[in-house]
């Protein structure tokens, strides 16, 4: 989709806050949104794509004026209703309805599933499409379904700096549709062919794309 | 907005009329986080246990390890640059977040650093939980449409001759910059040079310490 969140290349967004002392958390409220998101994501009932999908599709007035916990929070009250956790009257009253047979994740499981994640990387056998050091097109995606191709790069010719291999495929992943095993690469742009000629001849910048959104370039 | 107001009106039962008012979100918050523990779907030790892990535990003096590392034994720099997940691993740094790395070498000529455009894609076992400013909508706008411009907003001057690379992390691949090791630091032991290793160097928006800057 092209959404608020796809923001590489926007202008007017303000200075940064450098200050290397900011701390991580703001308010308590922003730690224990953090932790239900991971923990109710614990269960199983929604991938990595599902949950970014859920804090993304809103209006752009809604994402740029949430604050990071706040899209969190707006994100794992959605995914819980839509994989059906909770019901959306528990969620607006507060009052639970029922009451779930099958306990909750141990706690003292969490050190061992942090330490043990959930790479997106496959051990399917897929050709490579692209080999390192070819010219890639990056092809002019529109679709209002999830996407992890930015839109600064859309349309750009690009040469592929490094295979990482097979990795689950974003678009579909996140909307049930499988895995869509295929490789995924870092490619190189150099800094003119995404901002022109005012931009530094040795400016480059990496993204990582999977091959549904390459063709090989003309 | 209204100037400061001492004329409160408190109903009864206010004993700290002072304590500043819970904001909406903390109230939605708290509404979720008990539903969800009636509902038997979250266990309140589990909340406490993720907020510690990250508070406390895992944050960027890990990436710090791993960079002093790099700097004094060349084996190590090799295997990390080769198999970054694997290098990272051999310290027991692995897991949510970090599950597939790559490292990218400052050099001369060379600067890296790292951003994500889309959301905020970040190294959670290396570094922790990433900065606000990370996170928000001017570093990621700007950060790939005008990195060294970026870089002077935090006091990181880059030569016009010296290389700049971006790492948008589209992926489920994380990104780690290993910064130029410090001149003047042939006699330091690695936990010192690794005093030196910021979580901003890591990202790749400053440069490592020098260490007259921490004598």
């Amino acid at each position: 989709m092209n959404g608020a969140h796809d923001m590489g290349g926007m202008h007017g967004m303000g200075p940064i806050d450098t200050d290397p002392n900011d701390p991580l958390f703001h308010a308590e409220w922003e730690k224990r949104a953090f932790a239900i998101t991971l923990a109710l994501g614990f269960h199983g009932r929604w991938n990595i794509d599902m949950a970014r999908h859920a804090r993304e599709n809103r209006h752009p007035l809604d994402y740029l004026g949430s604050s990071y916990y706040e899209l969190w929070l707006k994100g794992v009250e959605r995914l819980a209703v839509d994989t059906g956790m909770i019901s959306a009257e528990e969620l607006a009253t507060g009052e639970p309805a029922e009451v779930t047979a099958a306990p909750p994740p141990d706690p003292a499981r969490v050190a061992a599933i942090l330490a043990k994640g959930a790479s997106a990387k496959l051990e399917d056998d897929v050709p490579v499409r692209f080999a390192v050091g070819a010219r890639v097109l990056v092809l002019d995606i529109t679709t209002t379904g999830h996407t992890r191709v930015p839109r600064y790069c859309r349309g750009r010719i690009g040469t592929i700096d490094r295979d990482h291999g097979v990795y689950i495929f974003p678009d579909t992943h996140a909307h049930g549709l499988g895995k869509k095993p295929q490789h995924c690469y870092s490619v190189r742009f150099s800094g003119r062919d995404l901002w022109g000629d005012t931009a530094p001849a040795n400016d480059a910048i990496y993204v990582d794309l999977w091959d549904d959104y390459l063709e090989a370039a003309p | 907005m209204s100037g400061h107001d001492h004329d409160h009106e408190h109903g009864p039962g206010h004993e700290h009329p002072h304590a500043a008012p819970a904001s909406p979100l903390a109230e939605r918050v708290k509404s979720l986080e008990a539903l969800l523990v009636t509902k038997k779907l979250v266990d309140p030790d589990s909340l406490n246990a993720l907020i510690d892990t990250y508070e406390h535990k895992v944050g960027p003096r890990n990436g710090a390890k791993v960079v002093a590392r790099a700097w004094v034994d060349p084996a190590y720099k090799e295997r990390l640059l080769r198999d970054a997940t694997a290098a990272i691993a051999e310290f027991g740094f692995t897991g949510r977040q970090g599950e597939d790395m790559v490292v990218v070498e400052n050099t001369p000529a060379v600067h890296n650093m790292v951003v994500c455009t889309l959301c905020s894609c970040y190294p959670w076992p290396v570094l922790g939980l990433p900065p606000v400013w990370y996170k928000s909508a001017p570093y990621r706008s700007r950060a790939v449409l005008d990195p060294r411009g970026v870089l002077r907003e935090f006091g990181t001057i880059i030569g016009d001759e010296v290389e700049v690379r971006v790492w948008d992390s589209t992926a489920e691949l994380r990104y780690l910059v290993l910064p130029e090791r410090p001149a003047g630091t042939e006699g330091l032991s690695e936990e010192q040079l690794a005093e030196l290793v910021t979580r901003d160097s890591m990202i790749g928006v400053t440069k490592a310490k020098t260490p007259e800057s921490v004598s």
